[in-house]
């Protein structure tokens, strides 16, 4: 299997993840859209880590800091989410508008 | 091509385009609850594709903790919201489903076309030297020698974001 297939293949990924960043209204899609993306960059990394014959893992390690800092991520955004609806009734993006001038 | 590398490309070529349709259906489908499902057996599909990169520990890792906890927690906040579809009210943005639809697209050709000009017909490798005395024996070693001052970033990381979550998510007097 040459490096090309996964590289190929995690940029659909990373493309799918963009389109539903752009496209989608629910803020707990935006969300799901940006795991989307993290995840291509870990088949990168993890397929780099492979082809390179690292002897050090640096790639795999770098995958698992993704993660983590994924995990947080996601805590945050949903609790901001959250808050949102409480206060506003909605989780629609465009309807959140309050730094617009 | 000796059978390993064939059986090798077989679990590449189901996996891969299930991940690419389960992908594509979660960020087209209206339904939310649809998509985080869809997003599960994607994150599947890529704990197996890491399984044939010879990194098991993230494969585990991504079952246990992006499909287990994280899409948990997604679907715990959207039965939480109670948004089933999605309810378009009105057009706020115009043509912001082309336009993504058209960037999405650009970004995919520039990265393959990228890709493509460069030079990554590398062969395939075998990690059997760095995986010797275990795959995560070596993740670990590593982990804790090299990148200790990282490691223990993360956890502040984790805590600060547990407890700003907390704070974030507890009900205002």
């Amino acid at each position: 299997m040459p490096l090309m297939y996964p590289l190929v293949f995690a940029a659909f990924l990373f493309s799918a993840g963009v389109y539903g960043v752009l496209a989608r209204r629910n803020a707990v899609m935006v969300l799901m859209s940006i795991e989307l993306m993290l995840n291509a960059v870990n088949v990168n990394l993890v397929a780099f880590n492979a082809y390179l014959r690292d002897e050090l893992v640096s790639g795999q390690v770098f995958a698992l800091f993704v993660i983590a800092v994924a995990a947080a991520e996601v805590g945050i955004g949903l609790a901001i989410v959250l808050l949102i609806f409480r206060n506003r009734e909605t989780v629609n993006i465009d309807e959140v508008d309050l730094l617009r001038w | 091509m000796t059978s390993s590398e064939q059986a090798e490309l077989i679990v590449f070529i189901i996996l891969a385009p299930l991940a690419v349709v389960t992908a594509l259906g979660m960020v087209l489908t209206r339904n939310a609850v649809y998509s985080a499902l869809l997003l599960v057996v994607n994150f599947f599909c890529l704990a197996g594709f890491y399984v044939l990169l010879e990194a098991q520990f993230v494969a585990a890792v991504q079952v246990i903790v992006y499909a287990g906890a994280i899409m948990v927690l997604f679907l715990f906040v959207l039965m939480l919201l109670g948004i089933g579809n999605e309810v378009v009210v009105k057009e706020q943005m115009r043509g912001q489903r082309p336009a993504a639809v058209l960037l999405a697209l650009g970004l995919l050709v520039a990265i393959v076309g990228a890709l493509a000009a460069g030079v990554f017909d590398a062969e395939p490798a075998s990690l059997a030297a760095a995986n010797e005395g275990g795959n995560v024996e070596a993740i670990g070693r590593i982990l804790f020698t090299r990148y200790t001052f990282a490691f223990e970033t993360a956890g502040i990381l984790l805590v600060v974001a547990a407890v700003g979550a907390l704070v974030l998510g507890k009900r205002q007097p």
